[in-house]
């Protein structure tokens, strides 16, 4: 299971992407389990619309961030998420 | 109500809120977590009482809410709690049976927020099914993880395991992957409340552990992607303790159906912690400042060979409730832990079990129930 690089990629409908007010951190929540974001992490997956394909993604952060060389991290992030179930194509 | 930070523990937050709405319970599990001495504590929380601890957990930053029981589905609030819950930002899960659910319920439940639904299944065929949960409910079970699964839920399935149905691991896989399960929850027995009291006749060999072990495992790689498996392990055949509850007063909350406040579930059977209720205070002086949330907060109440052990950050000397239980001692280190000098109780657990298996001198199993319970303890 690997990122399709044409198709849109979206936050999982089972998973629930949060800001926590206590942490001062975003993070995703799923059955019994909690993982706390980084900022850039959670930039990344807010992004997952499911709209956007990976290399719209890496653009819109690049353009956000006023950037360039974002591609590997984004992609080995997305890569990351996807195997953990937090996002879906 | 009295300080005792002594010694400059980091205070964290709690994360975690667990619910105990009720007691009450239609299924008589011989395992159940529940004190055995239960049907003793018959006050439960009102609704409103549910909502301000609900409110005030969530202020401190509890954000996973397990609302569990006994059977939560028997309190007719829930949808209203679940609906307060999901407004103040909580993950909800609810921990059911699926006893008295219906597909009405399920919608009705969904529409007022709730995240997830597990559902627990006591075995892979009707008949071992029935009998432990001392219900008849198997093709009911099937029915509800079916509307789960259908209703958008991520469908958690969790199945207890003990030496009647370990055997059956191989059929449990099959049945969760056929049920579609996106998590299954493979809990070994926790031996408190009532498993310990079942112990002789729950604990399965190390033999049986392992086949079971190594075949969950190789499963684990075929549905990588598909369902997630949690696998409880079962400490008695461990060498090193559970890091119990994340450390104590670190991470989670328990409340049980009376508003006592619990460090852990089982925390209730622990002498001289004078549990606070939430009748009494509030969730930010229990977690704060109460006497048994601070019992075991940090590292100073530890005896030796804890107190020495370089491990001791990562296991916390592992379960208190399972020293006291084991050894008398709620200070001892778990028993579980090879470097406990009281190991020797592990053992005698394991070989008294062993022995009863075919013995042909097996006492049946005590069900949990409120007759049980209340020929098993005096009135509180």
């Amino acid at each position: 299971m690997s990122l399709n690089p044409d198709q849109p990629i979206k936050f999982s409908p089972t998973h629930r992407l949060q800001w926590e007010e206590a942490q001062q951190k975003f993070v995703i929540l799923y059955p019994e389990g909690l993982v706390e974001l980084n900022q850039s992490s959670a930039e990344i997956l807010k992004c997952c619309d499911g709209t956007l394909a990976l290399a719209q993604i890496i653009a819109t952060l690049e353009e956000k961030f006023a950037t360039r060389g974002l591609a590997d991290d984004i992609t080995a992030f997305l890569e990351v998420a996807l195997h953990n179930g937090w996002i879906a194509q | 109500m009295a300080g005792l930070h002594n010694n400059m523990t980091t205070l964290t937050p709690p994360r975690w809120l667990l619910a105990e709405l009720t007691y009450a319970c239609p299924l008589q599990c011989p395992y159940c977590s529940n004190p055995v001495d239960y049907a003793h504590y018959k006050t439960e929380l009102s609704t409103d009482d549910w909502k301000r601890v609900l409110t005030q957990a969530r202020q401190m930053g509890a954000v996973q809410l397990g609302l569990s029981g006994g059977e939560p589905l028997t309190r007719q609030d829930l949808p209203e709690l679940v609906q307060h819950a999901r407004a103040l930002g909580y993950y909800s899960n609810l921990i059911t049976s699926g006893y008295g659910m219906t597909e009405a319920k399920i919608i009705e439940l969904k529409a007022a927020g709730l995240d997830h639904i597990q559902v627990s299944i006591q075995a892979s065929n009707q008949q071992l099914n029935d009998h432990i949960a001392g219900t008849e409910s198997f093709v009911h079970k099937k029915q509800v993880a079916h509307w789960v699964k259908q209703h958008g839920y991520p469908m958690v399935l969790c199945v207890v395991l003990h030496r009647d149905n370990i055997g059956q691991m191989a059929d449990i896989l099959a049945m969760a992957e056929e049920l579609g399960a996106d998590y299954l929850e493979l809990a070994n027995t926790q031996y408190y409340g009532w498993a310990h009291l079942n112990r002789d006749l729950l604990l399965p060999t190390k033999a049986q552990f392992e086949q079971a072990e190594a075949i969950a495992q190789a499963y684990k790689e075929k549905v990588a992607g598909k369902m997630k498996i949690y696998y409880v392990v079962p400490d008695f055949y461990e060498d090193r303790p559970k890091a119990c509850m994340n450390g104590w007063g670190s991470t989670f909350l328990t409340i049980a159906p009376d508003g006592t406040a619990l460090p852990c579930h089982s925390a209730r059977q622990l002498p001289g912690l004078d549990c606070p209720n939430v009748n009494d205070y509030s969730i930010a002086e229990i977690w704060n400042d109460s006497k048994a949330f601070n019992f075991f907060r940090g590292d100073d109440w530890m005896k030796e060979p804890c107190r020495s052990c370089d491990e001791k950050a990562k296991d916390f000397g592992g379960c208190r409730c399972q020293a006291y239980l084991l050894t008398g001692d709620l200070y001892a280190t778990d028993p579980v832990c090879s470097k406990s000098t009281q190991r020797g109780v592990i053992r005698q657990a394991i070989e008294s079990a062993q022995q009863c298996v075919g013995s042909g001198t097996e006492k049946p199993l005590v069900f949990r129930n409120n007759k049980n319970s209340k020929a098993l303890s005096s009135p509180i």
